[in-house]
């Protein structure tokens, strides 16, 4: 018994990394999202393992947040901002897919690296938690650099979110769980509700310093 | 006076709380402009006050709640600049009402998330958890992100939209870091609220799995960092501090900054207290430097007033992060003298700003000349700010800076001659710029300046008298709170 649970929480940690990596070499919006609900479904069902196995009730609000909020509301409602800013057909990456995959790659076992070595005294389960759930705030991270697109930016910023409840999750007896997701959710409608009402189609580019100059009469 | 509080049926630590929190809910139904505006004075002195009173009557460290040294020393400063801005606020933003770029939703809206605002970063100074810390400064990132948006123009939405995506990456990474804070306090403390709460955490460091709190300690810094504006992760302060109304910029540069320098000092005394875990200091050391030097070259190339002055924030914030990296009794002291000598210099230049900006119509820099003809005491304040905040006698900064140099001279000399190359760069452009600013032909506007005055000269006396004669209550503060850090 005691493998097994430990086999099914490994194994749904393992599912959201992979499930990040299809995040990262989707090129169309539809794909993006749909890919995105998939992430949250996977999330919400790890959460629900965990809130078994640790026999922690509240954990299972967490879950429910993030199938109701994470894999419905959200894609549904950014299917229809990318419906109506006609942004549907493909997206600009920086840099190529191949390269990225293995920039991913990369961060991956950067953090099995990182994690496993500074938790090496914790239990098994947590410390393995929490190394998956750094490879998904890393490869989110990566998604939101390498994407020139409002929208595939929030998407990856919400599965580094993804990453963070499932971190949160898998610190066994941590507080404050529900009401953090709850502080993420509020985080998150605000982002989609931005890009609804605004119509941001580009990210303003933190690296591109040339075009925001252009704007701003930092030139003369 | 001492019995008189004792009868009072209202506690301090949640006064500071409450008022601003009623406040921000009473703002935002009421209607007319004027009255909401002296409403929210009146909340920001009553908050000052309950701050104050903060001092002689400190209460027990409670399970989410607590005050000490190193936060009353924020709680005084943040609550003072939050009254002094909102009068300056109040006069401010009744002429933008005037001239029509906001609307009566509009001020409603800004004084409801303006008090909001002071809620969060009291609950963030005055929080025992680490997660409801976090909570706080998430709400305080949230509610600044609307107030940059708020003229709704393009330039405007662009800035809010790259604050919010940068500042939430910052966030994100900041809970890591505390979440890891946990892993590393659950073996020993045990699982559940305890190994959460700040006076728990902090006598047990030591017993702390050291690799386990390194790695938290690298993701609270660059996540607490991003928020402090340290270089490279400054991209958004800029950008937030131009395009948003302009008691807001003197509200980041004043105290939201500080605020987050907060979060990064109470993981600096937890990795401190761990004897095994690595130095916090360095790290600290390298990322303010950095932004210092980087800050000093880029302010050349500024030629909008308000950027201007938010890259000389990002300068200071290097050079207090880069003090109380270095540590020590004397560096902290002179690291807390600079961000209240900070806090108060800038908040003034951003009201000279403001007034400058009405008056002229325009940010940019070179539109603006002669302000000293034809706005004798804006231009004069403008100039003894920019005197004041280049780090010149007898100001305050000057003694804040004076300190910092020396302390590290005597420990470090070769990161002292950087630190001096990187001041006197930020010196040469901030004279540059004064230079076509206050003096020459004036150009642009004439009008008559709408808002007061006072709160700038209040400030700004404020740190004359602080760099002529500290009193020496204020000296064995500080000594108090430094030693605290370590």
């Amino acid at each position: 018994m005691e493998h097994f649970t430990f086999d099914v929480a490994h194994l749904l940690a393992g599912l959201m990394v992979l499930v990040s990596f299809m995040l990262l070499y989707q090129d169309r919006m539809f794909g993006l999202l749909n890919v995105f609900a998939l992430h949250a479904v996977v999330l919400s069902l790890s959460v629900a393992w965990q809130a078994y196995i640790q026999s922690a009730p509240h954990l299972y609000i967490t879950a429910g947040i993030a199938l109701v909020l994470k894999a419905i509301i959200i894609p549904v409602a950014l299917r229809r901002v990318v419906v109506r800013l006609g942004i549907h057909r493909t997206i600009d990456t920086v840099g190529g897919i191949g390269p990225t995959i293995l920039l991913g790659m990369g961060l991956v076992a950067l953090s099995m690296v990182v994690m496993l070595r500074a938790t090496a005294g914790a239990d098994p389960l947590a410390r393995e938690d929490l190394a998956f759930a750094l490879s998904v705030v890393l490869l989110g991270l990566l998604m939101m650099v390498t994407r020139r697109n409002a929208v595939s930016q929030v998407v990856g910023f919400m599965s580094l979110e993804n990453g963070l409840i499932l971190a949160a999750a898998g610190a066994k007896g941590m507080p404050l769980v529900v009401e953090i997701s709850v502080a993420f959710s509020v985080l998150v409608a605000f982002i989609v509700i931005g890009v609804f009402l605004f119509r941001i189609r580009e990210r303003f580019d933190a690296v591109d310093i040339e075009a925001l100059e252009e704007f701003r009469g930092e030139r003369q | 006076m001492t019995t008189l509080l004792a009868d009072l049926p209202f506690e301090p630590i949640m006064a500071v709380l409450a008022i601003p929190a009623v406040a921000a809910l009473v703002l935002a139904v009421l209607p007319g402009y004027r009255l909401t505006a002296r409403l929210n004075v009146l909340a920001t002195l009553l908050t000052f006050l309950a701050a104050l009173l903060l001092l002689e009557d400190r209460p027990t460290p409670g399970e989410y709640l607590f005050v000490d040294d190193l936060s009353i020393v924020f709680i005084v400063l943040g609550t003072f600049v939050g009254f002094t801005t909102s009068a300056f606020s109040a006069s401010y933003i009744a002429h933008e009402f005037d001239i029509g770029r906001l609307t009566p939703g509009n001020l409603r809206f800004y004084h409801a998330m303006y008090q909001m605002l002071m809620f969060a970063m009291n609950l963030a100074l005055l929080a025992n958890n680490i997660g409801l810390m976090w909570v706080a400064i998430e709400l305080a990132t949230l509610t600044t992100v609307m107030m940059v948006g708020i003229y709704r123009t393009h330039e405007a939405l662009e800035a809010a939209w790259k604050y919010f995506i940068l500042g939430s990456v910052g966030i994100a990474l900041a809970l890591f870091g505390t979440i890891l804070v946990y892993m590393a306090a659950r073996p020993v403390i045990g699982e559940g609220h305890d190994a959460m709460v700040w006076t728990a955490l902090v006598e047990q460091a030591k017993n702390f799995n050291p690799d386990l709190l390194n790695v938290a300690f690298i993701f609270l810094m660059l996540g607490y960092g991003t928020k402090v504006g340290l270089v490279p992760l400054h991209a958004w302060l800029p950008d937030a501090h131009a395009e948003g109304p302009t008691p807001i910029s003197a509200i980041l540069s004043g105290l939201l900054l500080n605020v987050a320098i907060y979060a990064v000092l109470r993981f600096k005394i937890l990795l401190a207290a761990n004897p095994e875990a690595i130095a916090p200091g360095p790290l600290m050391v390298t990322l303010g430097l950095l932004s210092l030097i980087y800050a000093g070259f880029m302010l050349y190339r500024r030629r909008d007033i308000k950027r201007f002055f938010a890259y000389s924030s990002i300068e200071h914030m290097g050079l207090i992060t880069f003090a109380f990296g270095m540590g020590g009794p004397l560096a902290n002291f002179a690291g807390l003298l600079h961000m209240t000598m900070h806090s108060l210099t800038k908040s003034a230049i951003f009201f000279a700003v403001g007034h400058i900006a009405q008056v002229k119509r325009t940010q940019k820099l070179s539109e603006i000349s002669g302000l000293t003809e034809s706005h004798p005491v804006l231009g004069w304040g403008l100039v003894l700010g920019v005197v004041a905040i280049a780090g010149l006698p007898p100001l305050g900064i000057f003694m804040s800076e004076f300190l910092i140099v020396t302390s590290t001279f005597a420990r470090e000399p070769l990161l002292a001659v950087a630190l001096v190359l990187g001041l006197l760069v930020a010196l040469g452009a901030l004279f540059l710029r004064l230079g076509q600013m206050a003096f020459g032909k004036p150009t642009g506007g004439v009008g008559r300046v709408e808002a007061s005055y006072v709160p700038m000269f209040a400030h700004l006396a404020l740190v004359l008298a602080a760099g002529i004669y500290l009193p020496a209550m204020l000296v064995a503060w500080f000594q108090n709170v430094a030693r605290l850090l370590g």
